[in-house]
């Protein structure tokens, strides 16, 4: 039935056949990692830069648990000697952190990285050099994170760092920037993932295969990525006003100064619970993935299971407040928020109920990724359920901070992503290694696992309502709390030999596992059109109607699929319309570079020097990464007009340097998505401040007068300007004339940013009181962007005058035209959100 | 019963939540057991579909509606309609009202606690880490923190309230029996979270204890 509605009514001709051995050495040179170091530093490739975040979130998980393993042995008597308070503190923020933004995050971006392009059929990610400068942001951060450990200055505020115990009177080391700081350049990593996730399934997808049709993978990692660009963005925020909290004094949580410590909460579990639901989405997008086809059949409603992800994407992002129940929110509000945190269970379950009953119509087998998935119904359902529990508020009033919402999270994480994860591994491994398992060992592990997982976590239910809070290391007068406790560090101790078994597999079937047959599993997707281990390009030529499955492998390896082998010598993939998938250009993607290890490590460099304190030198810093920016763009265009590439017989197919919508547009696109998250989250603090704060009303402003609305008016007249260059610049790309409009933007956009610079010094005093520092935010956030749109006007100029530009070129004028728009849009919501305030 | 003994034996303990001394807590605790009722029917159900599912010879497709819409949306909606609004019932017993009941504040610090109650003579009486209060009649208590965010919470009474600097948040507790009842700081709050206890001595109303003897006077 699947196969009748999923064939497209589109057809292709075959391109003609040729010997696969021949494209498979075309293809390799151009694709494959330059060799030695220098390979291992400039490799932009999906496969290898997949495998390499999976493998180190992969250790950051071995540290994480080796920090649990710390706690249970601290916990496992009343009067644990075995760590002094403050380590104990610090072992259990990291426990947290890690395992949230160094193992669950990059774990799920590097399936996403390592999958996408073979399931979906392209040979790349969108953004190659985008994937590697998120893992290095991602080894660097996390780097930073971990030497802090070993100096004995690691975070210790617990992992959602409230406010005020993170600020500076009562965290005056540097602890707290440790984290503020290492997460936040972590972050990045995260949001060039979610940027590039989302481009490359809207647009990279096999010829002809609609949205409506792609494998569920796809719908479940877009999904993730929309909420990865929408829900990051507040962490980040507040991270930033954290950080100048602590680094500058200005108040944004101080409620002295007109701050509030709620504004953290609020801002933190805004990211905090879609947080949630962007691990459990990629697991559960492998779960829809595996089970049919370890049933031998197709998924049981793929429309119902399209709609409950999209119906989690939208509620996830209502229920944020069932994190704070206890803050003193009025019990109306925390009924609305209780029944939308109920109501997430609806889509959740509508996903379990279609996978028993896609089990319920197919022939289901015990392998091993099936035994994760029998573990993984039986923990997340648990799980679920004491979710549900918490999202009742009477019962959150008591439960909430306790060993039952520890108990709680694990059954979701270890249960929803841990499982499903391990699902997984084992499922591809053969494709990531080309070698089947060893037997025996991976069931074994499977059931130490299970045993442990639940010998630790059950009773912890149990020790939470007997009223054992979080975070403590001692107890002394709670005899009733010594036995759950032994319990659970026992457990958790046969819970690592579980995992360490399932390294161990792992490496056994790496070094020493047969060689596996392809398509072991009898997969349909087209992950499995491919030898194993999956070669550097993916395909030889690329799927497309008729060949859009795994039974396509020799057809697409002989050259009869589109775009066959490298005859120009570049990496190409297509590029098509996102919504039908209709072929629209050829990309030419970049090959190996060091660009983005050297800008992870400018980046890096500003990031150490805030941890230092020398603020002083961080413009140099900041110069630095413009510098290094800037040549990102040196590949992005082209001196000469190119001609059309036959694609497939009939499909000739433009270069993307002769498209307006290029994937580069569309990344902007995205990003301006999660860029306008985070400035919609800076407005909620300034209303919610204003509102909610008890400091408030602010003392007078100086700003009333006549001089700083003049500079606004400037500022907002020559970003108008900008605007309209922007657009008369690409009018006139065949002509000189778009050298001079582009250089009428840059001239535009140093007025707006002179302007801005004198209304900087007419700010009032931003350490007085909250109104005015945030008032300092909103200045710095337009003009940041004002000197990223006179950058993107400068590289304008630079491509009329090298010329790149010309009648079908753009050169960098289509991007500059939205930055510029969005800068002038936002600098003006902010300008009319100040005068209100000073009006009303 | 008999095999209950043992079960809610385990479940006693000084700061338990399942050992109620007060109508909020106890009202909770009625939740909660129906709650892990309920959990435990819908686990064993799901269970054992997935074990059918999984034994049954194959047969006819399985229909996509009863699946999805059925189990899916329409079991899942009515078991959190009759949750949800047993919840909330639950919660308005449980919240502050305006009738007048005894007033007394907490202020919590790292790491200890600071409370004003009616002392023997009526007056204020401002105490650390004991708080006094009258047996069998409601009182609201008015919490709020100097340094950080700290939580109140006496298990056997109720649920907890956060104390949180530059806001008073009120919660409605009463013990049911003269007694001692153990408390905590329930949010994270620094090196001292661990032992930010206090204790709530409950009195025969009119009978004030004499604080010399049980030694909890302000210092």
């Amino acid at each position: 039935m699947m196969s009748d509605a999923k064939r497209s009514d589109a057809t292709l001709p075959a391109n003609p056949p040729q010997r696969a051995l021949t494209l498979h050495r075309e293809l390799t040179a151009v694709w494959t990692d330059l060799p030695g170091w220098r390979g291992a530093l400039a490799s932009v490739n999906h496969t290898t830069i997949g495998l390499r975040f999976m493998a180190t979130a992969g250790v950051f998980f071995a540290i994480g648990g080796v920090l649990s393993m710390l706690i249970r042995a601290q916990l496992a008597t009343p009067r644990g000697a075995f760590l002094d308070t403050a380590l104990y503190n610090q072992i259990f923020t990291m426990h947290g952190s890690i395992m949230m933004f160094l193992f669950a995050i990059p774990m799920l971006e590097g399936l996403a990285l390592w999958l996408l392009p073979k399931i979906l059929g392209a040979r790349d990610m969108a953004f190659p050099r985008l994937s590697a400068l998120g893992y290095w942001c991602y080894l660097f951060g996390g780097t930073i994170i971990l030497m802090s450990l070993l100096a004995g200055v690691a975070p210790d505020g617990g992992w959602f760092m409230y406010t005020p115990l993170s600020d500076k009177t009562y965290t005056p080391g540097i602890n707290a920037d440790v984290w503020l700081l290492g997460i936040t350049f972590v972050e990045i990593s995260a949001v060039a993932a979610a940027v590039e996730i989302t481009i490359t399934i809207l647009r990279c997808r096999s010829a002809h295969m609609p949205l409506s049709r792609m494998p569920l993978m796809g719908w479940y990692m877009l999904g993730t990525s929309v909420m990865m660009l929408v829900g990051f963005p507040p962490l980040i925020l507040g991270s930033i006003l954290l950080e100048v909290e602590r680094a500058f004094d200005w108040p944004f949580f101080d409620v002295a100064r007109g701050g509030d410590p709620l504004l953290w909460q609020h801002l933190f579990w805004l990211f905090g619970h879609p947080e949630v639901y962007i691990i459990f989405l990629p697991a559960a997008g492998a779960l829809s993935t595996i089970i049919p086809v370890m049933s031998r059949t197709t998924i049981l409603g793929y429309g119902a299971v399209v709609a409950a992800v999209l119906g989690l994407v939208f509620l996830s992002f209502g229920l944020w407040v069932h994190h704070m129940f206890t803050v003193g929110i009025p019990h109306m509000a925390l009924a609305f928020f209780s029944a939308a945190s109920a109501l997430v269970a609806v889509p959740t379950a509508v996903q379990v109920f279609a996978w028993i009953g896609t089990i319920w119509k197919g022939r289901p087998q015990l392998k091993l990724p099936m035994l994760y998935v029998l573990g993984f119904f039986l923990t997340f359902v648990m799980g679920g359920l004491t979710g549900v529990m918490l999202a009742i508020v009477p019962f959150n009033w008591q439960a909430h901070d306790t060993a039952f919402v520890t108990a709680h999270l694990h059954y979701v994480l270890i249960g929803g992503f841990v499982f499903p994860m391990m699902a997984a591994l084992t499922y591809w491994m053969p494709l990531i290694c080309g070698r089947a398992r060893v037997p025996k060992l991976g069931e074994a592990a499977f059931w130490l696992i299970l045993i442990g997982f639940h010998g630790t976590f059950f009773i912890m239910h149990l020790t939470g309502l007997l009223g054992m809070p979080r975070r403590i290391d001692v107890y002394p007068d709670n005899p009733e709390w010594v036995l759950p406790n032994l319990v659970s560090s026992i457990f958790s101790m046969v819970l690592a030999m579980g995992f360490a078994l399932f390294v161990f597999d792992m490496g056994m079937q790496w070094f020493f596992g047969a060689r596996s047959r392809r398509n072991p599993w009898q997969a349909p997707t087209l992950d499995w059109a491919m030898t194993l281990p999956a070669p550097a390009y993916n395909f030889a030529s690329l799927p497309g109607p008729g060949r859009d499955d795994a039974a396509a492998a020799v057809m697409l390896a002989r050259g009869e699929g589109i775009l066959p082998g490298a005859p120009r010598g570049w990496r190409e993939t297509l590029v098509v319309e996102s919504g039908s998938g209709r072929p629209d250009h050829v990309a030419v993607l970049p090959g190996n570079t060091m660009l983005p290890l050297a800008t992870a490590a400018v980046i890096g460099s500003f990031f150490m020097l805030m941890l230092a304190g020398a603020y002083w030198l961080t413009p140099v810093a900041i110069m630095a990464i413009v510098l290094v920016v800037w040549r990102w763009g040196a590949v992005m265009g082209s001196g000469r007009d190119h001609a059309l590439v036959d694609a497939a017989p009939g499909l000739a197919l433009p270069l993307h340097w002769q498209v307006r919508g290029t994937l580069a547009y569309s990344g902007a696109v995205a990003t301006l998505v999660a860029d306008g998250s985070l400035y919609a989250c800076l407005l909620f603090g300034v209303g919610f401040l204003s509102v909610v704060a008890p400091g408030w009303p602010a003392p007078d402003s100086d700003l009333s007068g006549a001089l700083p609305a003049v500079l606004v008016a400037v500022a907002l007249g020559a970003m108008s300007m900008g605007s309209i260059a922007a657009r008369l610049a690409e009018a006139g790309r065949a002509t000189d004339l778009a050298r001079r409009r582009a250089l009428l933007g840059v001239i535009a956009g140093a007025v707006a940013l002179a302007a801005m610079t004198g209304l900087a010094l007419l700010l009032d005093d931003p350490t007085r009181h909250a109104r005015d520092a945030l008032r300092g935010v909103l200045l710095g956030f337009a003009v940041v962007h004002g000197v990223i749109a006179a950058l993107l006007a400068l590289r304008t100029h630079a491509d009329a005058r090298d010329g790149r530009m010309g009648a079908s070129r753009r050169g960098a004028a289509p991007v500059w035209r939205l930055w510029q728009d969005f800068a002038l849009a936002t600098t003006a919501v902010s300008a009319l959100l100040v005068a209100a305030q000073e009006v009303l | 019963m008999a095999g209950l003994v043992p079960v809610l034996a385990g479940c006693q303990g000084s700061l338990s939540t399942l050992d109620p001394a007060g109508p909020s807590a106890s009202l909770v605790a009625g939740l909660w057991w129906a709650m892990l009722i309920g959990a435990g029917l819908i686990t064993a159900f799901v269970l054992i579909l997935l074990a059918v599912a999984w034994r049954r010879p194959e047969g006819n497709g399985a229909d996509e509606r009863v699946w999805t819409l059925g189990l899916g949306v329409g079991f899942v909606i009515t078991v959190l309609v009759v949750l949800v609004g047993f919840g909330f019932w639950v919660g308005e017993r449980i919240l502050p009202r305006d009738d007048g009941a005894v007033r007394v504040t907490a202020e919590a610090r790292q790491w200890g606690w600071t409370f004003t109650q009616p002392g023997p003579d009526g007056a204020l009486l401002e105490t650390r880490d004991v708080l006094y209060v009258p047996a069998g009649v409601p009182f609201d208590i008015e919490i709020t923190a100097t340094d950080v965010i700290h939580s109140f919470w006496v298990p056997r009474l109720g649920g907890k309230m956060d104390a949180v600097p530059g806001r008073v948040n009120v919660a409605r507790l009463m013990a049911d029996a003269p007694g001692e009842h153990e408390g905590l700081c329930a949010e994270f709050c620094g090196i001292g979270h661990s032992v930010m206890r206090f204790t709530v001595v409950v009195y025969e109303p009119g009978a004030f204890p004499d604080l010399t003897v049980s030694g909890g006077d302000d210092e």
